[in-house]
C-alpha cells in the first residue's frame, strides 16, 4: 500500500532495511515446525484433491460385487475397497475435492460477509451496532449443528444448499469476533488521532482498522474451517448434503458405518481423513495466530 | 510550509470556548433507558490567545480530557460554541476545517500509534489524506525535527521505540497537519522525568519555531507552571479559576486551587506542608452538588455555597484573573466575602 511509495522514494541503502509486516509474519511462521508441517499436509491434501484425475487412480465410481470390503493392502487397492467394491484410495482423494470445497467455501463467504457486518457494527457503534448485533444474536439461540440441519433441510439436499446453510451458520460467530475486535480498536487513541487528522470513516477503516482486526478474524475463521468440514460431513452423513454416489468423506463414513464390524480399518479411513485435516487446520491457525503477533 | 493564515489578527483569540456542555447518559435496564447523566463538562468557557500556552489542571475525572476532545470534535458537543480565530464552528467553518487548524497529542504514546504502520506512514497519514504535497518528505523532515533521524527510525514500528521516542512521533504526527493550535492531553505525564524534560523543551522549541499555540492539560502542577502562560483550574466539569500562571501559583483565589497547591509536595524541608491536604474524592459527577460544586469539601462552605452557583468574576484589580467563589463577591452574603474583598 503506502509501503511501495516509501520504498520508491527512499535511498537504496534503506530499501534493504524496509521490511513489510507480512514478510515478518512469514519469517516467524517458517520457524514454527508444527505449523509448517500442518501447512504442508493441508497443501498436499488440497493438491491431491485438485489433481486427483491425473494421479493414475482407479475410477472412484467403479463398483465390483466381488471385491467388496477388501482390507488395506489388497492387490490393486492399496487402501482396500468400500461396501460396493470401489477403490478407497481413489474415493478418499476424490472425496477431498467435495469435502474441502464444502468445508472451505462457507467459511470464505462467511468471512467476507461476517467481517463486513462486524466492522460496520463495531466502527459505527450506537444503534447501528445494536441492530446488527442483536440480529446476529438471534442465530446464537440455535446450536450450530441444528441450525445447519434446519436450513439445509428447508432448502433441500445438494452441494450449493449445504454451502448456503453453512455460510449462514458461520456468519454470526465471525461477525461477533469482528465486532469485538473492531470496537476495541475503535476505542484506541490512534483512531481518534486519525479522525482528528480529518480522515473519513472509510479511509480510517482501510488504513487503521482493517490491518489490526483482519488478523484475529482470519485466525478465528481458519479455526472454523475444521468445524465447517465436520458439519458439512455431518450434513452428508444425514443425507441432506452431498448425495451418493459422489465420494465425500462424511457420506463415505455414513455408508461404511454398517461395515465397521466387517472391516473396521477401512471403515475408519474417511473419519481419519476428516480428523487429520481438521487437526492440521487447527494447528495451522494456531501457528498463524502466533506468527501474526508483532510484539513477540 | 503553507500554514493556514492568521485571519482575525493578533488580538482575536485563537480559540474561544463558550459554555461547552457535555453530559454522558448512563443507560441500563432492559430497554436501555437513560437512568442517570454524568455531567462531564458543564458550562466551560475560556479563550486561548494566539501564541500562548494555556495550562488546564484539575483532579482525575474533572473533565479536562473531555474538554480537550470537545474542542477537536472527537466528542460531540451537547451545547456551547467553539470559535476558531473568529470563525464559529458549524457556521463559518466545518469540523474538517477546524481539525486542519487544531491537532492533539494523547497521553498513551503506544495506543495513539497504529502498531501495523511504520512511524513514517503514521506521520504521513494526515498530510496524505488531506492532499498536502509530498507527505513522505514532510514526514521525514518532521521526524528529523523532533529528534528521530529518519534514516534510522522512519521504517520502524511503534513497538520498536521507547516511550519518549513514540511521544516524539506523536508530536510530529500532530505537526504534520500544520496546525495552529496543539492540544497536549497529558502528553508528557506517562514519561519519566528526564525524558519528560527533554520533550517539554522540544515542545517549547517547536512552539517558537512554528508559531504554535498550546493547550497543555496535565495533573502535574510543576510541569504546567514550567510551560504555561495562563492556567485554568477545573473542578467537576466546571472552571473554578483562571489566570496568569504566576498569579495562580502565588495568589490563589479559589479555595480549591489553594488546596490543590497545598497538596503539592514541597522541595524545601523548612517549608513542609502543615495543613492536611484535601480529604476524600471529588463527588460523583452523576449527581453534582448544588450551588458551588466544591462546597462539600470546602472548609469555608456556608449555606450560600450550596444554595447559589458562584459566577466567574475578576479578582482584585487583575482583569485576567478570574475565580468562581462566593467569597470573592461582596454581595454574595458569604461571611468571609468582605474580608477577601478588602485584601
Amino acid at each position: 500500500m503506502s509501503m511501495a511509495a516509501t520504498e520508491a522514494k527512499a535511498p537504496a541503502e534503506q530499501v534493504a532495511k524496509t521490511k513489510g509486516y507480512w514478510s515478518g509474519v512469514l519469517k516467524r511462521f517458517s520457524r514454527d515446525p508444527v505449523a509448517v508441517t500442518c501447512a504442508v499436509i493441508v497443501l498436499l491434501l488440497i493438491l491431491a484433491a485438485i489433481f486427483a484425475p491425473y494421479l493414475g487412480l482407479n475410477d472412484p465410481y467403479k463398483a465390483s460385487m466381488i471385491k467388496r470390503l477388501k482390507p488395506i493392502g489388497f492387490p490393486g487397492f492399496p487402501l482396500g475397497t468400500d461396501e460396493q467394491g470401489r477403490d478407497m484410495l481413489a474415493r478418499l482423494l476424490y472425496g477431498g475435492r467435495l469435502t474441502l470445497f464444502v468445508g472451505l467455501m462457507p467459511v470464505v463467504f462467511a468471512f467476507g460477509i461476517g467481517s463486513t457486518l462486524g466492522l460496520i457494527a463495531g466502527y459505527a457503534g450506537g444503534w447501528v451496532n445494536t441492530i446488527i448485533m442483536r440480529t446476529v444474536d438471534v442465530f446464537f439461540a440455535f446450536p450450530s449443528v441444528l441450525l445447519a440441519i434446519a436450513i439445509s433441510g428447508a432448502l433441500g439436499a445438494g452441494i450449493v444448499n449445504s454451502i448456503v446453510s453453512l455460510t449462514i451458520v458461520f456468519i454470526p460467530p465471525i461477525a461477533r469476533v469482528a465486532e469485538s475486535a473492531t470496537s476495541s480498536v475503535r476505542a484506541l487513541d490512534y483512531i481518534d488521532a486519525a479522525r482528528a487528522s480529518g480522515g473519513n470513516a472509510l479511509t480510517i477503516i482501510r488504513v487503521h482498522v482493517l490491518g489490526n482486526v483482519l488478523g484475529p478474524i482470519f485466525v478465528y475463521a481458519t479455526s472454523l474451517t475444521s468445524v465447517c468440514m465436520i458439519l458439512a460431513a455431518g450434513l452428508s452423513f444425514l443425507g441432506i448434503g452431498v448425495r451418493p454416489p459422489e465420494p465425500e468423506w462424511g457420506l463415505m463414513l455414513n455408508t461404511l458405518r454398517t461395515a465397521i464390524y466387517v472391516n473396521p480399518w477401512v471403515a475408519a479411513l474417511p473419519g481419519l481423513m476428516i480428523f487429520i485435516t481438521s487437526l492440521c487446520l487447527n494447528l495451522l491457525s494456531d501457528g498463524l495466530r502466533s506468527a501474526m503477533n508483532v510484539k513477540d | 510550509m503553507t500554514r493556514q493564515e492568521d485571519r482575525g489578527g493578533p488580538r482575536q483569540p485563537l480559540l474561544i470556548a463558550k459554555d461547552l456542555k457535555r453530559h454522558f447518559p448512563i443507560r441500563s435496564g432492559l430497554l436501555n433507558r437513560q437512568t442517570a447523566t454524568v455531567h462531564a463538562v458543564d458550562g466551560v468557557s475560556f479563550d486561548v490567545k494566539k501564541g500562548e500556552v494555556l495550562g488546564i489542571v484539575g483532579e482525575s475525572g474533572c473533565g479536562k480530557s473531555t474538554t480537550a476532545r470537545l474542542m477537536i470534535g472527537l466528542i460531540e458537543l451537547d451545547d456551547g460554541q467553539i470559535i476558531f480565530d473568529g470563525d464559529v464552528l458549524g457556521e463559518d467553518i466545518t469540523l474538517k476545517e477546524l481539525r486542519r487548524g487544531v491537532q492533539m497529542v494523547f497521553q498513551d504514546s503506544y495506543a495513539s500509534l497504529n502498531p501495523r504502520l511504520t512511524i513514517l506512514d503514521s506521520v504521513a497519514f494526515g498530510p496524505k489524506i488531506n492532499g498536502l504535497e509530498d507527505p513522505e518528505g514532510k514526514a521525514r523532515n518532521l521526524l528529523k525535527r523532533v529528534g528521530l533521524e529518519p534514516d534510522r527510525f522512519a521504517h520502524r514500528y511503534p513497538h520498536e521505540l521507547s516511550g519518549g521516542q513514540r511521544q516524539r512521533v506523536n508530536i510530529a504526527r500532530a505537526l504534520a497537519m500544520e496546525p495552529r493550535l496543539v492540544i497536549l492531553d497529558e502528553a508528557v505525564s506517562a514519561l519519566d522525568k528526564s525524558v519528560e524534560a527533554q520533550v517539554l523543551n522540544l515542545l517549547n522549541e517547536l512552539r517558537e519555531e512554528f508559531g504554535l499555540t498550546y493547550i497543555f492539560i496535565s495533573h502535574d502542577l510543576n510541569v504546567v507552571r514550567y510551560i504555561s502562560d495562563r492556567v485554568l483550574v477545573m473542578y467537576l466539569g466546571e472552571v473554578v479559576e483562571v489566570g496568569p500562571a504566576e498569579a495562580i501559583y502565588h495568589n490563589q483565589a479559589h479555595p480549591y486551587t489553594s488546596s490543590l497547591f497545598a497538596a503539592m509536595p514541597s522541595m524545601d524541608p523548612d517549608n513542609r506542608t502543615e495543613e492536611p491536604p484535601l480529604a476524600g474524592d471529588p463527588p460523583n459527577p452523576i449527581n453534582p452538588p448544588s450551588g458551588c460544586r466544591f462546597h462539600t469539601r470546602c472548609k469555608f462552605a456556608e449555606s450560600v455555597c450550596s444554595a447559589a452557583k458562584p459566577k466567574l468574576s475578576v479578582i482584585g484589580g487583575d482583569e485576567t484573573h478570574l475565580a468562581a467563589c462566593h467569597m470573592m463577591d461582596p454581595a454574595s452574603g458569604h461571611s468571609q466575602s468582605f474580608r477577601e474583598a478588602a485584601e
